[in-house]
């Protein structure tokens, strides 16, 4: 142990500790802005600074190690002093457009302005505008909020493995961009939108579609419905004040009606529908000598990486369409239908803890009416959030619901979706009893969970071994990816998750994600499994019942035409 | 005589493109004796020498030696430092255009003590010339087995690699080099660790600038107990200045350490030209303080330089006499430094740009009361907390105008606010 003092308090801490986190471990909550938990260290903003004895200048707290006898003091006038100064310094360099932002009240930066007690700021503003990049349907870029932090940079190339992004030109006029001062869509940009959730100002945002909803909700003349994705209900909470991992399923529902959808489904159900399609695609590769390792297909941020960098492998990604898009397709056939409305007065919305799904629902794949989006607009939870504020829904106090029929009878299976490792158990669940035709004894892949980048199992398939792997993150996705392009890949099936942790980490997901609070979603997850009667995706009767009276059978005619899809190499080299 | 020309003494005297001209006149003599000494004395004698780093921090070279040396790794690396981008300073160019080979030889003996085998020369892209003489000298060194495998027979290899500057000032900050060889974008890195630990490549890595090296050489020869009587006690050995601005003798000087300020511009240099006075001195460069002529009597030594913030390894005394308008100095200064900024860190990203607006305004005698508070706060500010030397130092020569000369701020107050 090391023993130090900070601010006159004799602190022990492992060694190794940074001065950062041994006070915040001792209640001096040292105020920070570059730095995030989980990405590394960059001491670039130099907020954090404490004064060291015997050191010359100021030192970052966050990058500095405790050393035995050190004595640090973290609140005396120089400290002070610096810490506003460079606030003010950033304020100067920054649109402060705070008021008509969309992180207004969420951003770090105002926060900080806000705690260092700043009301005037002796520095001229800096003029320097940029252009602000909206040419893609996922995320937004407004350089002019920028405040040169980089943690965009690091989670795109250490964690996303994509690499984007990076600092242009230098001093005052320095920026970060997409290389050569290009568009995000110009290049090999996923939309996973780890970006818009590391960002501490509004320089990375998501695209905000909330007045598209609203309007649509106020016309008359359109039915509008709703689909809620499996990792909505373990983190809208967090949007409304609550604790990370409380479940708020009937508490989403209802307040979606308050918002005033006509009805109000899961996604689950087609989570379960992907199951059965996908699964069935599995065995069918397995047994006729198809294309294996099959890989998942249900995130858009590994599509859209898989097209741009590698099309080689796309015969191995399963065809099936993702949950959201299934449940797209069958609400404008069978649903619209069965309602007796025109496909083109439906509008479909899908709430889902992610950009990328943004870029999704407008890929021409995804129309079963020729000229018609399947899911018109799609809504992250962040944004959901914003829509339950601004109409004054009190979110904690309000009283359970149900999801609609018929796309409101669910599964566990389904649930699990939403964390790394779930599709993977929720398959292995049904193509288990499946192929084996005898039950499973014990339904929890504990392996097959948690937050290990790459994770793997063995499953007895007919009296074969089959090795399978579950990856989140773009950078574990490549690993695997590679492996398959050279012939060398193990596995039999593969799932991908881009973001860390899967959905419940993903891009729209409410700010301030980082791995503690992932683990509490994930743990919400397997709990929602838990509770519920039905868990494997065969066992649920609304499934058998749309086969029975629509789709007939699982990779027939119909299933082919509407819950299965293509994909194209879009490299952009 | 004030000039005492050892780590000079062969410019202007050889042809630089001739290893003979080298070696007729003493050269690669302290590298047998370096092989024939062995390390452990070699270090000693440098130890005794006490002679400290000429780029200007001023660390000990022995203790930098010892501790690359003591490393353990695959591979270690040596750079030379040759990026002098100083405003002011050109004493390094002058080595590598006049003597290349007193550089290489000292990086060779550096390189036999450390244990490192390969190294690269680092120099500022706008010296061209330097580069080509540099290269020559190198070609020649390897042709005569000075570099390359089993250097003279030894049994130890090393090479070494020009490697050329953009025009990047920041990248003579050691790490922002680093980078810059890695083929990265010129910025700091947060320290520790330090170089001798993980420097280039994350490889143990010893960084010294051109003079540094082409003084161990001169060193070994002379012997480190007669090499630390030259000079004063703290700061041995001889220096390199760089004189320049409104100075008649413009050039580079060597002179042992401790002889004054005064003594330098007015008997080496000549005095100021066409009868004006000196008003003040810049010490160190762009990055150091400058102070009024009443503190010439300063002796040039690390000490008494430490007190004005200066930097007395880089060597640069720019003389600027009556005729000068302090403010557009600070405004070139400080254009300068906005330009040359890396953007890395907030104080100095933002910084520099902010005291360059109020030192526009008093250009314009339109300064603000208010202005002057800011300016101390801010200088301070970045002094203490930006990440590397460059937003350290640039606001050093706004805080000592403001110390020295306190009524030229009053005077270019706007008329409203005096």
């Amino acid at each position: 142990m090391i023993n130090l003092k900070i601010n006159n308090i004799e602190v022990s801490v492992p060694e190794g500790t940074t001065i950062l986190e041994a006070s915040r471990a001792n209640g001096i909550n040292i105020p920070t802005l570059c730095n995030y938990p989980d990405l590394g260290i960059k001491a670039e903003c130099r907020v954090c600074v404490v004064e060291i004895e015997g050191r010359r200048g100021l030192s970052t707290s966050c990058s500095t190690i405790c050393e035995d006898g050190m004595v640090v003091k973290t609140n005396t006038p120089d400290v002070i002093t610096a810490r506003r100064t460079i606030t003010q310094l950033l304020l100067a360099d920054h649109d402060v457009d705070c008021p008509s932002c969309p992180k207004n009240l969420n951003c770090e930066l105002q926060e900080l302005a806000n705690r260092l007690n700043i009301v005037d700021n002796p520095f001229d503003h800096v003029e320097f505008p940029q252009p602000v990049d909206e040419d893609n349907p996922s995320i937004i870029r407004n350089p002019n909020r920028c405040i040169k932090c980089g943690r965009c940079i690091e989670v795109c190339r250490e964690v996303q493995g994509i690499d984007v992004l990076e600092y242009m030109g230098r001093g005052v006029s320095e920026a970060i961009t997409p290389a050569f001062g290009r568009k995000l869509n110009d290049l090999f940009c996923t939309y996973c939108g780890q970006c818009t959730s590391v960002c501490p100002v509004g320089a990375i945002v998501e695209k905000d579609d909330t007045d598209l909803v609203f309007q649509a909700i106020n016309d008359p003349s359109k039915h509008v419905i709703v689909q809620t994705a499996p990792a909505i209900r373990v983190s809208l909470g967090e949007e409304n004040g609550m604790n990370a991992g409380t479940v708020v399923t009937g508490k989403l529902v209802s307040a979606l009606r308050a918002l005033g959808f006509d009805e109000v489904f899961d996604t689950d159900f087609t989570a379960d529908l992907t199951i059965i399609e996908e699964g069935n695609e599995l065995i069918q590769r397995i047994t006729t000598g198809g294309v294996l390792p099959m890989m998942t297909s249900c995130c858009p941020g590994w599509i859209n990486f898989a097209e741009q960098e590698f099309p080689e492998i796309l015969p191995n990604i399963s065809s099936c369409k993702s949950p959201q898009q299934m449940f797209g397709a069958l609400a404008k056939s069978y649903y619209a239908e069965k309602i007796g409305v025109n496909p083109k007065d439906l509008f479909v919305v899908s709430i889902m803890p992610c950009t990328a799904k943004k870029y999704e629902c407008k890929r021409e794949e995804m129309q079963v009416n020729k000229g018609i989006q399947d899911v018109d607009v799609v809504l992250t939870t962040r944004e959901l959030g914003k829509m339950i504020r601004q109409v004054g829904i009190d979110f904690e106090n309000l009283k359970e619901s149900e999801f609609d029929a018929p796309f409101g009878i669910t599964t566990g299976a389904a649930a699990i979706f939403g964390a790394t490792g779930g599709v993977m158990e929720a398959a292995v669940r049904t193509v288990y009893e499946v192929v084996n035709k005898e039950e499973l004894k014990s339904l929890d892949f504990k392996g097959l969970r948690g937050l290990d980048g790459i994770k793997e199992a063995t499953v007895t398939l007919g009296g074969q071994e089959v090795k399978v792997a579950v990856c989140h993150t773009l950078s574990k996705a490549r690993i695997l990816a590679e492996q398959v392009k050279n012939g060398t890949s193990p596995y039999a099936f593969i799932e991908v998750m881009a973001c860390p942790g899967g959905c419940i980490g993903g891009g729209g997901q409410p700010y301030g994600t980082v791995n503690k609070i992932r683990s509490k979603r994930i743990d919400a997850t397997y709990n929602v499994d838990k509770d519920m009667p039905i868990r494997k995706s065969h066992e649920n009767p609304a499934i058998k019942s749309i086969y029975e009276n629509y789709l007939e059978k699982p990779l027939g005619h119909k299933s082919h035409h509407l819950l299965h899809t293509t994909y194209t190499s879009r490299n952009k080299n | 005589m004030l000039e005492m020309k050892l780590v000079s003494k062969r410019c202007g005297v050889i042809d630089p493109l001739s290893i003979k001209d080298y070696i007729d006149n003493g050269g690669y003599k302290a590298l047998a004796k370096a092989l024939a000494d062995g390390k452990e004395k070699t270090i000693s004698e440098i130890q005794a020498s006490k002679v400290r780093g000429r780029g200007g921090a001023g660390f000990p070279l022995a203790i930098k030696i010892s501790s690359v040396a003591k490393e353990i790794a695959d591979v270690k690396y040596l750079v030379c430092n040759a990026d002098e981008g100083e405003p002011g300073n050109f004493k390094d160019r002058y080595l590598m255009e006049n003597d290349p080979h007193g550089m290489i030889e000292g990086m060779v003996i550096d390189a036999y003590l450390t244990g490192a085998t390969k190294g690269y020369i680092y120099i500022r892209g706008e010296y061209q010339k330097a580069q080509k003489i540099v290269e020559t000298a190198l070609e020649a060194a390897k042709n005569a087995n000075y570099l390359g495998k089993n250097i003279c027979g030894a049994g130890f290899d090393f090479d070494l690699e020009i490697r050329s500057g953009a025009g990047s000032y920041v990248c003579g900050e050691e790490f922002a080099l680093l980078e810059s060889i890695e083929g990265k974008p010129g910025r700091s890195r947060v320290k520790p660790p330090f170089p001798t630990q993980k420097g280039l490549f994350g490889k143990p890595t010893q960084i010294n600038n051109v003079e540094t090296f082409a003084t161990i050489p001169v060193i070994i020869l002379m012997g480190g107990s007669e090499y630390q009587k030259i000079g004063t006690p703290t700061s041995t050995g001889t220096k390199l200045v760089s004189l320049c601005g409104n100075v008649r003798n413009k050039g580079v000087y060597e002179i042992p350490f401790g002889l004054s300020l005064r003594e330098v511009i007015d008997k080496l240099g000549g005095g100021v030209d066409g009868g004006h006075k000196i008003r003040m001195v810049q010490l160190g460069g762009a990055s150091g303080p400058i102070i009024p002529e009443s503190m010439i009597d300063l002796s040039i030594d690390f000490d008494h330089f430490d007190v004005f913030s200066a930097k007395a390894g880089s060597g640069a005394l720019i003389v600027i006499d009556e005729r000068a308008d302090m403010f557009e100095i600070l405004q070139r200064i400080m254009e300068f430094f906005v330009h040359e900024s890396c953007g890395k860190c907030t104080p100095c990203r933002e910084g520099n740009l902010q005291l360059l607006k109020i030192i526009n305004r008093f250009v314009e005698g339109k300064g603000r009361k208010s202005d002057l508070e800011t300016l101390s706060i801010l200088t301070n500010v970045m002094k203490n907390t930006s990440l590397c030397g460059l937003g350290q130092a640039s606001p050093t020569a706004i805080i000592s105008t403001m110390r020295y000369f306190p009524d030229e701020y009053e005077k270019r107050l706007a008329k409203d606010e005096m």
